[in-house]
């Protein structure tokens, strides 16, 4: 058996046998408790700080943001982005309640369907997860609510995000996995996949000279919905007399979207949305 | 597996430094890495710190290896994949051969993988009549082309333009012959929809691995180009090769790695794309494989601990070493003859293949520190060169002339008032030779060393006479 030749074969090399109990019992207690190492002080900021340095990245990056006041104006942001890139008014949507709930029928020129993404979807609109100030990176875990064909397949990819759910470092990326994801097979909280995603594709495999748009999107479009008062800049606000309310279902999501491929939203077990973090 | 072609390293390189085409991509490439990475080392104060616990995470690993490897195995499965051990390249050709017949496969997408390369996998599957198609837009001109990466994150660090150009052309024969590339992106858009039909088409997706996790049983790849998810989430089957020492044991210690990869190998913060990939597609998933293989490969890594080479293990393979490296520069990546070029390939490759078979490698060294100070997790790279050039010498491979200089240094070495005398006094004669210009373009005696590189001058004193100056003014103080 090979396993047992490699195993030994390290025992060897290390002049060593098996690890005695208790130095195993400590490697085990390293993977349970599995240590932070140095954070980087670049993301540790006030929220509204944190924020602005998540979209300032994202654009470093040659990624593109919007921000708007609350959910119900989503469906406007697309049809507008759509518009001005000039690409049809046509979508993959991720299968999220969340996202279902907003009032697409408000923007009739839309057609979308839900599911994941196929060859011919030039267009997706995917649910954000969190956002990771440090690198204006997004986290992607993949869900039955969040397949991972829309982030590779189509040619413009939109995340719709939640201010409250950026975060400073990659650690606190999966510290709301851990707490939020529970994987019915591995009991774990380990989805199939998670792709942390940095700006749009490019390659540098011509002459070490950036191109964007290989294989993945040419452009990622982030869409954040400041449901976060703490997030926002304090005179913005109050300006915008900001009082967000978590279960406080807004008219709009009576109106299930009008497209004739929509398909109504199934109960995903195992999969919890993201909570809006109003800490 | 890939022949090896190192011994021949002078007869390479003095052909390197006579391709005009070669040269020339050299010269454009060259910089473009190392101004990236320092400006976003720049950018992270806190990068020295994390190499600290970048080597301290690898070196806590491989000295736990054996109890990291079982963990992740275990997380593997739990997650419904299967990890395959295998202790040879050989075993690992025919674990991938026979994954890929039990489903049937015709063609094989393949992310870039220079494990995959060191095994020789594409080789085997074609000659069972399975088609791998590389989709790393370096790789796939590579594969057009028969020839094998010089560059182990850029593969196609050889290339000019004008060579995708004529190659496209020529091998793309489904496109009009008179098309016109205005631009880099019109190569890079062809490419693109030419292999969109074989990310779909493919039965199996073949993966490297940057890491794996123990805690989760996760692997982990790095890209830019987005190539490599493709490749592991449309297929039925995902295969993800992996040499044992990618283990680390937490997504936390994962993470402190990641912060150093990107930055090390291209300069950016972070890549377009880093993605985890644990297990199979969930029941109530809509996309991703059903099947998830690891193939762990040890390929004489084991060989390597307990010995004075057990640190190259650390390697995360970003490439920082033969972007600062002087000779890497000068003859580029196939010069070295076997799939890992610069200093960390000079090192790995006689540790992988034996010394008997790599000859010169070790001594396609300038000597000047420049790769151990840039690697991220500190790896004594020109101490391992030496070691292996003393390992070299024991065996009486040297060549006489070699052997009689390095008895002579060995002679001097052990009088130290004579040897700082002698070393002092080749430093000023070099230093009036450079005229304060700051390096010597040639050299009187060592032209065929100075033909392809430019030796730094020494600044003045050497290290000796520094310190005991030094020393002297801290006396005073
Ligand atoms: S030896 Fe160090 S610098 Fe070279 S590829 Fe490996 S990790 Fe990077």
């Amino acid at each position: 058996m090979s396993k047992e030749a490699i195993l030994n074969g390290i025992r060897r090399g290390l002049k060593r046998g098996p690890l005695p109990a208790d130095q195993q019992a400590m490697l085990a207690g390293r993977l349970a408790s599995h240590p932070r190492h140095l954070q980087p002080a670049r993301a540790q900021l006030p929220r509204p700080a944190q924020v602005a340095l998540f979209l300032r990245n994202v654009e470093k990056e040659f990624g593109t943001v919007e921000r708007v006041p609350h959910a119900g104006a989503v469906p406007g942001a697309v049809a507008d982005y759509l518009a001005a890139q000039n690409l049809a008014p046509k979508f993959v949507l991720a299968p999220n309640p969340e996202l279902w709930a907003m009032p697409w029928s408000e923007r009739p020129m839309l057609e979308f369907h839900s599911g994941r993404a196929e060859a011919t979807d030039m267009v997706s609109v995917q649910h954000g997860f969190v956002g990771v100030a440090e690198t204006g990176t997004l986290m992607l875990p993949a869900a039955p609510t969040r397949p991972t064909t829309l982030n590779l397949l189509p040619d413009t990819e939109i995340v719709v995000l939640k201010a409250s759910g950026i975060v400073a470092g990659y650690e606190d990326a999966f510290d709301r996995l851990r707490a939020e994801n529970q994987d019915a097979l591995t009991g774990g909280f380990m989805p199939r996949n998670i792709m942390f995603v940095t700006g749009p594709s490019r390659s540098a495999d011509i002459e070490q000279t950036l191109e964007l748009g290989a294989h993945g999107p040419r452009r990622l479009h982030i869409i954040l919905i400041d449901d976060d008062p703490a997030a926002l800049a304090q005179d913005a606000a109050d300006e915008a007399g900001f009082a967000p309310l978590p279960g406080a279902a807004p008219a709009w999501t009576e109106t299930a979207p009008a497209t004739d491929t929509w398909a109504p939203p199934a109960p995903q077990p195992g999969v919890a949305a993201p909570q809006a973090d109003q800490g | 597996m890939q022949t090896v072609h190192s011994p021949d390293f002078k007869r390479n390189a003095a052909r390197a430094l006579a391709d005009t085409g070669l040269q020339k991509a050299l010269g454009t490439a060259k910089g473009a890495f190392l101004v990236r990475r320092a400006q976003a080392v720049a950018n992270l104060p806190e990068f020295e710190q994390l190499r600290d616990i970048g080597r301290d995470i690898k070196n806590h690993t491989l000295a736990n290896l054996d109890f990291y490897l079982e963990a992740f195995a275990a997380n593997v499965e739990r997650a419904g994949g299967k990890v395959h051990w295998c202790s040879t390249a050989e075993e690992a050709r025919e674990t991938v051969l026979a994954i890929c017949r039990s489903v049937g496969a015709k063609t094989v997408t393949k992310g870039k993988s220079m494990i995959s390369e060191e095994l020789g996998i594409n080789d085997h599957l074609e000659h069972h009549g399975i088609t791998p198609v590389e989709t790393d837009l370096g790789e796939y001109i590579l594969q057009l082309r028969q020839e094998t990466p010089s560059h182990i994150i850029a593969p196609a660090f050889h290339l000019n333009r004008e060579d995708w150009e004529a190659d496209f052309r020529r091998l793309h024969t489904h496109l009009p012959k008179d098309r016109v590339f205005n631009e880099r992106a019109d190569i890079v858009a062809e490419a693109r929809s030419t292999l969109r039909d074989r990310f779909l088409a493919a039965d199996v997706g073949i993966t490297g691995a940057n890491f794996l996790i123990a805690e989760t049983g996760s692997s982990v790849i790095v890209t830019n180009e987005g190539n490599g998810d493709l490749t592991q989430t449309l297929p039925r089957v995902h295969i993800a090769l992996a040499s044992i020492e990618k283990v680390v044991p937490t997504l936390e210690d994962a993470c402190n790695m990641l912060r150093l990869l990107a930055r090390s190998a291209t300069g950016q913060d972070f890549s377009v794309y880093t993605t985890f990939s644990t297990g199979v597609r969930r029941q109530e998933d809509l996309d991703g494989p059903e099947q998830y293989h690891v193939v762990l490969v040890d390929n004489g890594r084991t060989n390597m601990l307990g010995t004075e080479f057990q640190e190259m293990l650390r390697c995360i393979r970003c490439a920082a070493c033969m972007n600062h490296c002087p000779v890497y520069g000068a003859v580029g990546g196939h010069a070295y003859g076997w799939v890992y070029p610069g200093p960390m390939g000079s090192v790995l490759t006689p540790s992988l293949v034996g010394i008997d078979k790599t000859g010169l490698l070790p001594n396609a060294s300038t000597f000047c520190g420049k790769c151990e100070s840039v690697c991220p997790v500190k790896i004594p790279l020109p101490k391992m060169m030496r070691h292996w050039r003393e390992r070299e010498f024991e065996r009486h491979l040297t060549p006489a002339t070699q052997r009689s200089n390095l008895k002579l240094w060995a002679w001097f070495a052990k009088r130290p008032t004579l040897y700082r005398l002698a070393t002092r006094l080749g430093i000023s004669a070099l230093h009036m030779l450079a005229r304060g210009k700051g390096a010597f373009a040639s050299l009187p005696l060592a032209s065929g060393w100075t033909k392809g590189r430019d030796l730094p001058a020494p600044e003045g004193e050497t290290f000796m006479s520094a310190y005991a100056r030094q020393q002297r003014a801290k006396g005073r103080r």
